[in-house]
């Protein structure tokens, strides 16, 4: 089970290369709930997931954590997974899975569940760079279920995959959703996940 | 405790299986030691004179043509993003990555120096003298090369820059080194003041460069 936390975003400004390009930003989301981030290219998808995740500065506002420990730091409760995939391709599958869970302080006993959560379970001893575009989504995927995160970011988390591997997606936001934890993804296809929050950059207005 | 040796671990691991940048400092190494007699003439004495500073230079620069390989693999796959969001704080990363950059570049071309030492004449009793040096200096070049690496970080044609800021901060290490070296040639000099002082160097760049490096890393992932 994941940590029960909330999370909320006040008034986030981004600022790029001199450029505003969102200002006044906000959300709330309970446990169990989903964002939805939509909006046009150069809207600021990717970067406000960063923000979320630490790797990029807020020009103004600020994130507060609700139900979480004293000691919690944001990025350290968040699972990444941004338009790359961070496989490398001299390692096999199952090597790239485990560092990472080794890496985020997992049990190695769960590195052959997440190679199964999106059937790359045959793949293991392939090296990772004999995979397809759609094969290596699915394995940077599979890092969410390595360790137990609260919040997941997904960014463009549809890029390559076929109609199978969407359905799992979609079942498995659902089931993250419904042990309690938070989903902000960025995505111009319609996911099946019901979405509590719809946040439409690009035109600065929350649902 | 556990996320620092996996990321060692994967380093040390990956540079294992893609040999490429190992492989290349050697053969550099090697090709240079072996083409500056010829330059110089078969003086067999001013070759054993000047041995142990050639067997630096070649080694400061064998060291840095796989130094901006430190972050550049996992900045251009996305994998430093996900190294920032786990539990290690970035300096101990920058540290951990260049520990790894240390242990197989700067370790294997310090045992390789004696082997190349025969080419230059180097006098047998100086030999433990300059390994000594060298695996006592080279940690220094490999964390300063880190700083170097994460400034250069996602710049074309970066490993020509990296070597344009990186190689005027060896000049210590590289006085000392050669002093130490060449103390068991040249005679009655000690060889531990400079030998001291080399280690010194590198205790002070594994504890300040990884903090440089981690500034460094946090613009380049804006």
């Amino acid at each position: 089970m994941p940590e029960r936390i909330g999370l909320a975003a006040l008034n986030l400004s981004c600022q790029r290369g001199g450029r505003i390009v969102f200002r006044d930003l906000g959300f709330r989301l309970a446990p169990g709930q989903a964002l939805l981030v939509a909006g046009p290219n150069g809207a600021g998808k990717t970067s406000l997931l960063r923000q979320v995740a630490g790797l990029l500065p807020l020009a103004a506002g600020e994130f507060r954590l609700e139900g979480a420990g004293p000691d919690a730091e944001l990025p350290e409760l968040c699972h990444y997974v941004g338009h790359l995939n961070a496989v490398k391709t001299s390692l096999s599958v199952a090597e790239n899975l485990a560092f990472w869970a080794e890496f985020f302080g997992a049990n190695s006993a769960r590195v052959a569940p997440a190679l199964a959560a999106f059937g790359l379970g045959p793949l293991a001893d392939l090296p990772a760079g004999l995979l397809s575009a759609g094969q290596k989504r699915k394995l940077a995927l599979s890092r969410l279920f390595t360790t137990q995160r609260p919040i997941w970011l997904l960014d463009e988390p549809q890029t390559s995959l076929d109609a199978a591997s969407l359905i799992l997606l979609d079942a498995a936001i659902k089931d993250h959703l419904a042990a309690g934890g938070i989903a902000i993804v960025a995505s111009h296809v319609a996911l099946k996940t019901k979405f509590a929050h719809r946040l439409t950059l690009g035109q600065e207005r929350v649902s | 405790m556990s996320a620092a040796l996996a990321l060692l671990k994967r380093d040390l691991t990956l540079s294992w299986r893609e040999g490429g940048a190992v492989g290349t400092a050697l053969g550099f190494y090697l090709v240079v030691v072996a083409i500056t007699p010829l330059g110089l003439g078969p003086d067999l004495n001013l070759l054993a004179r000047i041995a142990p500073g050639i067997l630096w230079v070649a080694l400061l620069l064998a060291a840095l043509l796989s130094a901006d390989r430190i972050f550049h693999n996992d900045y251009e796959d996305g994998a430093l993003d996900l190294l920032v969001t786990g539990p290690l704080p970035l300096p101990l990363i920058a540290a951990i990555k260049s520990l790894a950059h240390w242990l197989v570049t700067g370790v294997p071309l310090a045992l390789l120096a004696p082997v190349l030492g025969l080419l230059l004449n180097l006098p047998v009793q100086a030999i433990p003298l300059l390994v000594l040096s060298m695996l006592a200096g080279t940690p220094a070049v490999s964390f300063v090369a880190a700083i170097g690496a994460s400034l250069t970080l996602g710049l074309r044609r970066s490993g020509l820059l990296l070597a344009l800021l990186v190689l005027p901060l060896y000049v210590p290490v590289l006085i000392f080194g050669v002093a130490t070296a060449s103390a068991a040639i040249t005679g009655p000099a000690s060889p531990w003041p400079p030998l001291l002082m080399l280690c010194a160097l590198s205790l002070a760049s594994i504890v300040l460069a990884p903090l440089a490096a981690a500034a460094a890393l946090r613009t380049a992932l804006r």
